[in-house]
């Protein structure tokens, strides 16, 4: 008999204090219907069959768990071992949710899907399943993101999907919901929000989280068969959050684990010019959720700032505050500087480029690594490598001053229309 | 008492449609902000909606957005809309009432934040991301402050969620005319009238009609079956255009006590 669980599985809509749903009237009805729609098909086993055959046959699933012994050396003296969500279709953990949620959409009927994307890498996951699964599909991005992440947009557009550039407020991934949100409202008859992360209005947390658990539970098979033990500690980058809540939900209830979630420490906490929701937010109203918040004392959302643009949100998902708040998970903030520096220590010692997103989380199992001395000798940490670097390429060349001396070569080349 | 419904029930008295007029906080400044809501009550408005600027309006079409926008680069704190709101209370005789989004209060407090906006001579407000199954503590602070709490009905809510945003409004409640965000459209839907007639056999004495309203024929067509006819882009868009002048004059035309030009 297993210990009944003390945070596997937290139905919405409410975390401790967080999460709910703080939408408008409009909303309510279609968001009712997903969540019905979600209920009857997670208990239908057709529709887990027909998701773990595309999971299996199109992602590429189960996704591998790499020792990363080089890097190991190179940041301390623990055992570091990498999930490779990289290596799924389309080069990152997004697509589990994306697939999953444009199956719900198929499910409810809906001909058409929106999605908002920072990075891109939510955005092409749906931009993806969308082509595979014959829907329409409209991607709001910041046009400051369309621009860092121009090989994003192409790809989007490749797919078939109309990338939509947001040109009002920071230009980024909150605006990109905003846009999204404003749509859905007049849309919803015929079309599906696939909200990209574990944020936003229930029952978005808790049907992302689902699409994701596949992560931990993958991670926790293979980290026993590979050691014959479960991992000291398991670490994650977190911007909305979603690829830390996938592997964090297979080790939860393990009190041995320690579980840790690096945020956006942007230029630095001092700075102001971070995405550290958690570690330097108060709690508050954001796109649909109560959760930590970058806010000022008025309760305006506060601009965040990262080098990558998939953490760059001023937010995170609501289990996130409600785990940060019992002390069950560990947040801390990683500088840009820091990320890089993990970054490129990952790309020499194992030829593997990760995103950027995923190098803050390489920076904190470093720095849980080195804190731990010569006593980390016989411990094990798991990194969720939540994507690949690709994309980030540019961001890279820029960051590492790789790129010819030529002044127009650090415009990255554009091009956003379908 | 509720100020608001006081407002709706004169209007009904003279045989007609409230008409309910919406500005942005502050655009394009404090003073001027004062002098457009003292001229949409000249122009006939009986409610007037006082906006707070914020971050993330994703209820707000590309006009309004634009507007607060302004207003939040030039520096725009919270404490303006209080003397805003003192301000037209004081020299008009119309309702005023805040539309804000919920965070702004939440992050106040909604105890404070009710009774600054009472202290203020508010009449209560207008909450358009806050359902009523998260109500509890802002119908707590305005129920402990005597305001209005304007909760939103839309055409594909439930006649139990009717029911519910009816028996915890005071004032009136919100009809969403249509399924979209703000802004002036050329038609008004269809769909209306019938948010209107559920809303009412759901319990609501008074229910008011928005999104898309721009013309006098809109607030003829409207003000047939509803209780108060609201605008609010077309007035921004006079603001920004004319001053407080093209809002007292489009104000006059669409609330039908100037004459068409």
């Amino acid at each position: 008999m297993n210990p009944p669980s003390q945070y596997r599985d937290a139905p919405g809509p409410y975390f401790g204090d967080y999460g709910g749903r703080w939408i408008p009237e409009s909303l309510v009805a279609a968001l009712d219907e997903l969540e019905a729609a979600f209920r009857s098909a997670t208990e239908d086993p057709a529709f887990v069959a027909e998701y773990q055959r595309l999971a299996r046959d199109y992602i590429g699933r189960p996704s591998l768990l790499t020792e990363a012994q080089r890097f190991a050396a190179d940041v301390g003296s623990a055992r570091i071992f990498l999930k490779r969500e990289d290596l799924n279709h389309t080069g990152s953990h997004k697509i589990n949710n994306a697939l999953g949620q444009a199956l719900i959409a198929k499910r409810l009927g809906k001909t058409r899907l929106i999605a908002e994307t920072g990075a891109g890498q939510h955005g092409v996951a749906t931009a993806t399943a969308a082509a595979l699964l014959g829907l329409d599909c409209v991607v709001y991005m910041g046009a400051e993101d369309t621009r860092r992440q121009a090989l994003n947009v192409a790809r989007m557009n490749l797919l078939g999907t109309e990338v939509v550039p947001v040109e009002h407020g920071s230009q980024t991934l909150s605006d990109a919901i905003n846009e999204a949100l404003r749509d859905w409202v007049a849309s919803v008859d015929s079309t599906h929000y696939v909200l990209g992360t574990v944020a936003g209005p229930h029952p978005f947390p808790e049907m992302v989280r689902w699409f994701h658990r596949v992560i931990g539970e993958e991670t926790r098979a293979q980290i026993l068969e590979q050691t014959g033990t479960l991992p000291d500690a398991v670490v994650a980058c977190v911007g909305g959050g979603s690829n830390a809540l996938g592997i964090f939900h297979g080790f939860l209830d393990d009190e041995s684990v320690g579980l840790y979630g690096y945020e956006a420490g942007g230029e630095g906490l001092e700075t102001g010019k971070h995405a550290a929701a958690i570690t330097l937010g108060r709690a508050g109203l954001l796109h649909g959720a109560r959760s930590y918040l970058m806010q000022d004392d008025d309760g305006q959302t506060i601009d965040s700032h990262s080098i990558s643009a998939g953490l760059d949100y001023p937010s995170v998902g609501p289990e996130h505050a409600h785990l940060a708040d019992t002390g069950r998970v560990t947040y801390e903030a990683v500088t840009d500087a820091e990320c890089m520096e993990a970054f490129a220590a990952l790309c020499r010692t194992e030829g593997i480029i990760p995103a950027i997103e995923s190098a803050h989380a390489l920076a904190g199992a470093a720095r849980l690594s080195a804190s731990w001395g010569d006593d980390g000798n016989n411990r094990i940490i798991v990194v969720s490598l939540s994507g690949r670097g690709d994309k980030d390429v540019a961001t890279a060349a820029e960051w590492f001053d790789l790129l010819p001396a030529d002044e127009d070569s650090d415009a990255p080349p554009t091009g956003v229309e379908a | 008492m509720s100020i608001t419904a006081a407002a709706i029930d004169a209007a009904k008295d003279q045989g007609r449609a409230a008409f309910v007029g919406y500005l942005p906080a502050g655009y394009p400044d404090k003073e001027t902000s004062i002098a457009a809501a003292i001229a949409l009550a000249r122009g006939g408005a009986d409610v007037i909606e006082i906006g707070i600027p914020y971050s993330d309006p994703v209820m707000d079409g590309p006009v309004i957005q634009q507007a607060t926008t302004e207003v939040l680069q030039r520096g725009f704190r919270i404490d303006e809309v209080f003397e805003i709101v003192a301000a037209v209370t004081e020299a008009t005789d119309a309702a005023v009432l805040v539309m804000t989004y919920y965070n702004l209060i939440d992050r106040m407090g909604p105890q404070t934040f009710a009774r600054r906006l009472a202290e203020a001579g508010g009449a209560g407000a207008i909450t358009p991301d806050l359902i009523p199954d998260e109500a509890a503590e802002w119908i707590a602070a305005a129920e402990a402050h005597d305001l209005d709490r304007v909760f939103l009905a839309a055409p594909t809510s439930t006649d139990q969620r009717l029911r519910r945003i009816a028996e915890l409004s005071r004032g009136f409640v919100y009809g969403v005319s249509l399924m979209g965000v703000t802004g002036a459209r050329s038609t008004v839907s269809d769909a209306a009238a019938d948010v209107v007639a559920r809303t009412k056999a759901a319990g609501a004495e008074r229910v008011c009609v928005g999104l898309g309203v721009s013309t006098r024929a809109h607030v003829e067509e409207i003000g047939a079956y509803a209780d108060g006819v609201i605008v609010g882009t077309a007035l921004v868009a006079a603001l920004r255009d004319g001053g407080p002048e093209a809002v007292e004059q489009l104000a006059g035309e669409l609330s039908g006590t100037a004459p068409l030009r």
